[in-house]
């Protein structure tokens, strides 16, 4: 597990290097929530193998970097203990924790978690009100808000340069800007064998796909596959969360299935949903299918049912 | 079957019976109704008021209901109290019965109802159904009320429309919606279950049937 950790170190840095304090701030405030809540609930039952840091570390990068320490702190915290301890631990989890901890903050605080900073003045500079009192809500001037490549998009019909969404120097969640690096570090992961490459595989082809056949119908209305890739958190989402081991399906065709779904509710929601983003949502959904899926695609045991000479 | 005594009917729905929070029955209207204090206070009231009627008529006419058509016997007598309960309601709190909308109706199919009538109220005599009634339905009430004050205080930051943080309180939308409902019951579940458990250690060693006594030794 502290592989995962040690390949995310590239895409923490890159979250700082575009946000500066902030994005440092609000990490630190999701591992603690996770990593307290894990030692606070199960004690010394609990795993010191960095599932709680890779908890933290993840619902942070989906958090926007101007959101309050305290929810940061309540997303980790609840992720943790509603999304992994209640279900009895680690490998008993049916949802990713971390993108249940950030439903949770999206459902309970739907302004703060879609308030994005604009270009800050200096590096040094919070990135919104990270210090907001406990249970009180930040004071954020209209001035200082921006707006993210795909609410961009699906609001004011403004496309985004391909440069500056690789690169990642555009508005968005705090690990949800530089496409590059988070390759990067899955590459690293799938080459060790710490993930299975076919689920970031088959999302990439199945987004890249439907958004395609949609820009080629009416390129106006739907935006090209690139845009599609690398805008919003669907980078970090296929391969680092769509992944997690215990909530992906056990074999290499249901893995292909599960991709599949989600990129195809990633472009539904994207272009036909209310919301501007859908990853989380879909993965989500698409975890609770697990279990469905590895029941359809399990495998012959070896020896039975040999078709027509059994009967 | 093993006698109760007055003491017991009275006493085991409030807590260690709790009609919500240990036999989870009734969920329908705990889940959402208790969205504040208020609405949670008005639901409970109306569903105690039904209770202890029916109860006291079921048990009073146990001899001349035929067994073949007890359950709509029950329901019709039940419905008749919630339509004394709707009215009432009506003619009161006007608006806390338009809040509460068609979750007065359906106090009818509450099941927490209709299975204190079938399981007691229909075997008993009078007194003690009526016992069991009024316990059963303030477990019922303390329930709702839990439930209510934990989704207000954390939805609204008020306890019955009186706000406890100031004006800058960020509200946790999800606990007003019908998600927090299913948050605020797994919690209070989850707390009661933790402290039984914290408890049991303490009290006495349970007696096991014969043949599953070594369950802990093997």
């Amino acid at each position: 597990m502290w592989s995962v950790v040690a390949s995310l170190a590239p895409v923490v840095g890159a979250s700082i290097w575009f946000f500066g304090p902030s994005a440092l701030l609000v990490l630190i405030a999701s591992c603690a929530g996770a990593i307290c809540t894990e030692r606070g609930i199960a004690g010394t039952r609990a795993l010191r193998d960095g599932s709680g840091t890779i908890t933290g570390l993840l619902l942070g990068l989906t958090l926007p970097p101007g959101i309050p320490l305290w929810m940061a702190f309540l997303g980790g915290a609840f992720g943790m203990a509603f999304g992994k301890l209640v279900f009895g631990g680690l490998g008993q989890n049916v949802f990713n924790p971390a993108l249940l901890g950030r439903a949770f903050l999206q459902a309970a605080f739907p302004v703060a978690l879609t308030t994005w900073p604009a270009s800050a003045s200096s590096w040094w500079s919070l990135r919104g009100d990270n210090f907001a009192l406990p249970l009180m809500s930040p004071q954020v001037p209209d001035a200082l808000t921006g707006a993210t490549p795909l609410g961009l998009f699906k609001f004011e019909g403004q496309g985004t340069d391909l440069g500056s969404l690789l690169v990642g120097s555009t508005g968005g969640s705090l690990g949800e800007t530089c496409g590059l690096i988070i390759l990067l570090g899955g590459a690293y992961l799938a080459l060790r064998g710490h993930l299975n490459w076919r689920i970031p595989a088959s999302i990439f082809a199945s987004v890249a796909l439907l958004a395609g056949l949609l820009h080629l119908i009416d390129a106006e209305q739907y935006p090209g596959p690139v845009f599609m890739l690398f805008s919003g958190g669907l980078m970090l989402g296929a391969v680092y969360m769509a992944t997690d081991m215990v909530t992906s399906p056990v074999s290499g065709l249901g893995c292909w299935v599960f991709g599949a779904g989600i990129g195809a509710l990633v472009v539904i929601i994207r272009i036909w949903g209310g919301l501007p983003e859908g990853v989380m949502y879909s993965i989500l959904l698409m975890n609770a299918l697990v279990p469905f899926i590895n029941r359809v695609t399990q495998p012959r045991v070896f020896g039975t049912n040999l078709g027509s000479s059994a009967s | 079957m093993r006698e109760t005594t007055r003491q017991e009917d009275l006493l085991r729905g409030i807590w260690r019976e709790n009609p919500v929070l240990i036999q989870l029955l009734g969920l329908c209207p705990a889940l959402a109704v208790t969205n504040s204090v208020e609405n949670a206070l008005a639901m409970g009231l109306a569903t105690f008021f039904v209770l202890c009627g029916s109860s006291l008529l079921v048990s009073t006419l146990k001899k001349l209901i035929p067994h073949e058509v007890r359950i709509s016997t029950y329901i019709l007598i039940i419905a008749t109290f919630v339509t004394v309960a709707d009215m009432t309601l009506e003619a009161v709190v006007p608006e806390i019965h338009k809040a509460l909308g068609a979750f007065i109706a359906l106090i009818v199919v509450n099941c927490m109802i209709l299975g204190r009538q079938e399981a007691f109220a229909s075997k008993r005599p009078v007194g003690r159904a009526l016992l069991d009634a009024v316990g059963t339905g303030v477990g019922f009430i303390i329930a709702l009320l839990l439930m209510g004050s934990l989704r207000e205080l954390l939805g609204n930051g008020s306890l019955l429309g009186i706000s406890l943080f100031g004006p800058s309180y960020e509200p946790w939308v999800v606990m007003i919606l019908p998600p927090g409902g299913f948050f605020a019951l797994g919690a209070l579940i989850l707390a009661l279950g933790w402290i039984q458990q914290r408890r049991a250690p303490r009290s006495q060693p349970q007696e096991w049937p014969e043949g599953v006594a070594d369950r802990e030794a093997a």
